[in-house]
């Protein structure tokens, strides 16, 4: 199987090769969240990483600038999964059931062993008879030096116009 | 059973006895909601946006207010105004972007244009319309019967009759007042905000906006995050204002204010922001004091006020400035539209904080609002239960001699007591 067409023929091989190790990486990551691992989870990034969801239905992209949904810095972020254990997060109790499935995985640059990656998101939630459904596109940086390796920022950009299910409380 | 709760009507209050019940009718029948779409959204003031959000001339934003699709615009002379977007050829909806800024608007269903102004501007050959197209505005666009402001917050009412948006608002113009002077530059609607839904009458967040008496028991792992980063400072260096309470606005408007425990952009400084901060928000705060004087400056600066302005308005002066306001699709089902204001002139750092002080609480993902939506739609599921435990209880406070503190009920009472008369009493 070849890799990104758009990279000279040569280095296709080595692309694909990158993408299967980054596939499974971001399985390993929707595994944990499936499972509500969500510490381990959090010892994918690199300490200094941050994950963010921008505001639905525009182009804002500088949380400096713009409301968004989620804007954390990695205390924040540790802060977010610690909330998440305590069973006084309300909205997670008792616990919500995800699925995170993951595809159109893509690389689209590598810099000093650092790969920007886009790829396609559909995540389940389901409560109480409801199921909730997040659909749109994460933008990752991951330090493919390490091993194994480390996220250095998470953008999950919704796809839809607003958010449906109200609540955001799980990582999608 | 006690006769109070055999009573038909759907808000029972009962001073002698210190009970205040309102039936879980009211929150489950769409009898009832059609009754409110008659009775309070076809005929309160209802807020339709912020001057900041239509600065430049041209600009306009398109918006849902009381089940209405409306244009909310300046024309080319400034003029702000609130139309119904629906072409009065054939109903089409005239513009259909969320934002923009135009010299006109254009139906793309039969081309018809129209002036920002709202004016019939297509010029077609001679036989196809007559006079009363181009002169005597029966192919104008269709201005929202009442479109009033308060400080750049702009309202519009489906009554042509209503009162004055000053006589309506009351109270709460005080409230807003000290919202809007936090900058002397003016204030501004940061960025589109967030849209969401909550499965929930749209009452039990009216209510739980004002409501501090779920505080802790509902949001004790943002007062912990608050704890664990540095950001939670109880003391208050606030010696020449202490009205913290509850405060009856009248018309159904009600407001708590309180000691902060949080920072606040404005000018309450708080460790985790960093010693680098402390001298700007000093200076903020000497700003205020020094435009104010030294009680209206401190109660700006260090005091936080939840307010609803009836029926669907929040604005929340907290760690962050919270517009809110929200309308129901269905007895169980909201649409919520939240926006951060912030000052015009604001420091880069400090709008980057106050961002950042919303979020961590405020919205739904957030470390708050969440556990909020989730008592609200628990709420609404535990309605279900309806024909064996019929009646919410709203009594808290009610024997408390002296003025009602801000954990009491009383301002939602003050919401129900006018939903009550407006709905007529109705059973």
């Amino acid at each position: 199987m070849n890799g990104d067409v758009s990279l000279p023929a040569g280095r296709r091989n080595d692309t694909a090769a990158l993408r299967g190790r980054i596939e499974d990486f971001l399985y390993l990551e929707a595994e944990l969240l499936d499972e509500w691992k969500i510490e381990e989870w959090f010892a994918l990034f690199a300490e200094g990483a941050t994950y963010e969801v921008p505001p639905t239905g525009t182009d804002e992209s500088d949380p400096a600038t713009s409301l968004f949904y989620i804007a954390d810095d990695y205390v924040r972020l540790r802060e977010r999964v610690v909330r998440l254990t305590k069973k006084e997060a309300h909205s997670e109790f008792p616990r919500s059931q995800q699925r995170h499935m993951i595809s159109n995985v893509r690389i689209t640059g590598v810099t000093d062993g650092v790969a920007d990656v886009s790829c396609n998101f559909v995540t389940y939630r389901a409560k109480r008879g409801v199921v909730d459904t997040y659909y749109g596109k994460h933008l990752y940086r991951i330090d493919t030096t390490a091993d194994p390796f480390r996220i250095l920022s998470k953008r999950s950009i919704l796809g839809m116009d607003m958010l449906y299910p109200g609540k955001l409380t799980i990582i999608i | 059973m006690d006769s109070i709760l055999t009573n038909p009507s759907m808000v029972v209050e009962d001073r002698q006895r210190h009970l205040f019940r309102v039936s879980r009718r009211a929150f489950t029948e769409q009898s009832v909601l059609d009754a409110e779409n008659r009775t309070i959204f076809d005929r309160c003031w209802l807020y339709v946006g912020h001057s900041s959000e239509i600065a430049n001339n041209c600009d306009f934003i398109t918006r849902n207010v009381g089940g209405r699709e409306l244009i909310f615009n300046r024309d080319r002379a400034g003029v702000v105004h609130a139309f119904l977007n629906t072409c009065p050829h054939r109903g089409a909806m005239v513009v259909r972007e969320k934002k923009g800024n135009a010299l006109a608007f254009r139906c793309f269903y039969h081309g018809w244009s129209f002036n920002v102004n709202g004016r019939f501007a297509s010029r077609f050959e001679e036989g196809n319309y007559g006079a009363e197209h181009y002169g005597g505005g029966c192919a104008d666009l269709a201005q929202v019967p009442r479109l009033e402001s308060h400080r750049d917050f702009w309202f519009v009412n489906f009554d042509s009759n209503a009162v004055s948006l000053s006589d309506y608002l009351a109270g709460a113009k005080e409230y807003i007042d000290l919202v809007a002077d936090h900058a002397e530059a003016g204030m501004e609607i940061v960025g589109s905000g967030q849209q969401y839904v909550i499965n929930a009458n749209w009452k039990l967040l009216a209510e739980n906006s004002i409501d501090a008496f779920h505080g802790f028991p509902v949001h004790s792992t943002y007062f912990d995050y608050l704890k664990a980063i540095g950001s939670l400072r109880m003391d208050t260096s606030a010696g020449h204002f202490a009205a913290s309470g509850m405060h009856d606005l009248g018309n159904g408007h009600a407001v708590i204010e309180y000691a902060s425990p949080w920072g606040r952009p404005v000018a309450r400084w708080v460790p985790s922001w960093g010693e680098d901060k402390r001298e700007v928000v000093a200076q903020l705060r000497a700003g205020l004091i020094k435009r104010f004087g030294e009680e209206r400056g401190t109660r700006i600066a260090e005091f936080s006020r939840n307010m609803l302005i009836f029926p669907n308005l929040v604005i929340n002066d907290i760690m962050a400035i919270t517009i809110r306001t929200f309308m129901p699709s269905a007895p169980d089902k909201m649409t919520v539209s939240a926006w951060a204001l912030g000052a015009r002139d604001e420091d880069a750092e400090l709008r980057k904080l106050r961002l950042f002080n919303f979020l961590e609480f405020l919205g739904p993902g957030g470390f708050a609002t969440p556990d909020d939506q989730e008592a609200l739609e628990n709420c609404q599921r535990g309605y279900r239960n309806m024909r064996e435990v019929g009646w919410n209880d709203i009594s808290k406070g009610m024997p408390r001699n002296g003025p009602p503190m801000n954990d009491d009920e009383e301002q939602m009472r003050c919401f129900w007591r006018q939903w009550n008369a407006r709905m007529g009493g109705l059973a």
